[in-house]
């Protein structure tokens, strides 16, 4: 079975301005375990499609369609009865550690209180259980820097702090939105490597958005690409990169500079598709 | 190329910072050595790219080179002359030579100033005596030059998108006929397809201009494409310069291998095999 189906998704929002139409008609489908690509550039709808899923959208967001987790629909659902599936089966990451953090609460309250609220753990087991987590996502000293507060982690531990926070009740599915956006290049590599190594550990299925090729290239077994809240090409990564079928997705991988290549101008992205005309 | 018009030679930046380790009861402060050092050469014509991550001090060398911040020791030669010792007014003749392009395109620009107004202002602080009507024409040809409508020109920031904003940067440092423009990460704010854009725009005005780019990112892959030369800092020192070919087809210091190996590129297979090598090294390096 699979872990997520999503058929039909749209995300509309009601501003003063009329109806607008963040995400329009997208449907997939994701393998228990596997890896999903969401990638597009700002505006896309690639967030708001993972918004929509797990029902955090503003309160003038409306979603439609249908989301099947396991095979049962949570879309729509009551908040209670939501918030049974975030964190226990679906867990979210966010583009900056810092302001997912409360700066005012150590690193050991704010994770043993998923556990406590999540699995009813006593103080003493979930700080117990944290801090095994905070060894699992690789942070020195795990035992005293539990104690610390978010400003005393460089970006990347932080990030790190956040990884282990979403893992800790077991999810199956683990939604991350441009995880290593605001990070360094080299610690971008260090957070990507820690996730896929981290699937493999622990089997749970990941939802990646970005829009950065290369990270997609790396990472995703399949990917959806995004544009305007439409999706313009959904296939296996492989098959993408090598025989990319839209134009938008052939213009954003030659948009791109490359390392291994040289080109002497970069080519622009032809948005002739809109208008039907042939690029 | 012959000729460097910039030489910084041992340019230090430090900032005293308080020190929270210190013993004792009173605030003591330490020295942060952003800049620690830093020598280059920037020949008329060429682009030199400058890399590192998020506190490297590449912005500090930058703004310490036109006097935005105050570098602590060196020297900056600009045609002959050290930019850190000249007085007020010389530095202002200067700054018509030399313009800056800044990441954010629209905080970098007041929103209460027409498009206009912003490309015009360096007319009216360097060219006093310029008509307004000559200052207009001027205005138009160059929104043109850099790829915009020139009946914008009434224009707000906030009505422009963030790749047009960038280009309203761009013409404000062109404006004055600069011999150098120093960009500070002037398309990581945007997306990949404007990026290009910006990227293709900015080389094709220094062909045709024959200007200087310092070019300051983060991005390896950008910084490559559009530099005659790169110079990576770490800590505040340069670890390593050279042909863009050179630093990463060959790249010397420990540094330089480790962001190579770690900048992701856009092929599954590639990658694949990159992780593999990534994943042994980091359990050679653990044993």
């Amino acid at each position: 079975m699979n872990i997520l189906d999503v058929k039909n998704l749209s995300v509309k929002f009601d501003t003063p301005d009329g109806v607008v139409n963040a995400v329009n008609d997208v449907s997939f489908s994701l393998g228990e375990g596997k890896t999903l690509a969401i990638v597009g550039e700002s505006g896309s709808g690639k967030s708001q499609t993972a918004f929509g899923i797990l029902g955090l959208l503003p309160k003038n967001g409306h979603t439609a369609g249908s989301v099947k987790y396991m095979g049962t629909e949570i879309l729509n659902l009551p908040e209670a009865e939501m918030n049974k599936y975030r964190a226990n089966e679906i867990a979210m990451i966010f583009q900056d550690p810092m302001t997912s953090l409360n700066p005012y609460m150590r690193i050991s309250k704010q994770l043993t209180e998923v556990l406590v609220y999540h699995k009813g753990m006593s103080q003493a087991d979930a700080l117990k259980e944290s801090i095994r987590m905070l060894d699992a996502v690789q942070i020195p000293d795990a035992a005293n820097r539990v104690r610390m507060y978010p400003h005393e982690f460089s970006g990347g531990m932080r990030q790190r702090v956040m990884i282990a926070m979403s893992l800790l009740c077991g999810p199956k599915l683990l939604i991350a939105d441009e995880p290593t956006t605001a990070l360094d290049v080299t610690v971008q590599a260090e957070i990507m490597d820690l996730l896929i190594d981290l699937q493999e550990d622990f089997g749970m299925a990941i939802i990646l958005i970005t829009h950065d090729m290369g990270i997609v290239a790396g990472s995703c077994e399949d990917t959806l690409v995004m544009f305007g809240g439409n999706v313009m090409e959904y296939q296996s990564t492989v098959d993408l990169f090598k025989n990319p079928q839209h134009p938008y997705t052939r213009g954003l991988l030659e948009a791109v500079p490359r390392l291994d290549q040289d080109v002497d101008t970069l080519s622009t992205v032809s948005y002739d598709f809109l208008t039907g005309a042939k690029s | 190329m012959s000729e460097p018009i910039l030489s910084v030679r041992d340019m230090a930046v430090h900032f005293d910072v308080r020190d929270d380790d210190a013993p004792g009861l009173l605030t003591k402060t330490k020295k942060l050595k952003a800049v620690d050092g830093v020598s280059f050469d920037l020949m008329a014509g060429e682009t030199l790219g400058i890399v590192g991550e998020s506190g490297c001090g590449k912005s500090t060398l930058a703004r310490a080179i036109i006097r935005l911040v105050d570098a602590t020791a060196g020297e900056a030669i600009w045609m002959g002359r050290d930019l850190l010792k000249l007085s007020d007014a010389d530095m202002l003749a200067v700054r018509k030579d030399i313009q800056m392009i800044f990441q954010d395109p629209l905080a970098s620009l007041n929103p209460r100033m027409t498009a206009g107004e912003i490309i015009a202002e360096p007319l009216k602080t360097h060219f006093k005596g310029m008509k307004k009507a000559e200052r207009r024409e001027k205005v138009q040809r160059m929104m043109e030059k850099v790829g915009m409508d020139p009946t914008l020109i009434n224009r707000y920031p906030h009505e422009f998108s963030g790749g047009q904003c960038q280009r309203i940067g761009i013409a404000r440092a062109l404006i004055t006929n600069p011999k150098l423009i120093i960009c500070d990460e002037p398309v990581s704010a945007l997306d990949v397809s404007v990026q290009a854009q910006v990227v293709n725009l900015l080389m094709k005005l220094q062909k045709e201009l024959g200007i200087s780019l310092l070019f300051i990112a983060h991005d390896l892959s950008v910084v490559k494409h559009i530099s005659n030369r790169i110079m990576v800092l770490y800590f505040g020192n340069v670890v390593e310069v050279g042909t863009s070919k050179q630093v990463i087809e060959d790249p010397q210091h420990a540094y330089t291998k480790k962001l190579i190996a770690s900048v992701p590129i856009p092929d599954p297979e590639k990658e694949m095999e990159r992780r593999v090598e990534r994943r042994a090294k980091r359990a050679a390096a653990a044993k």
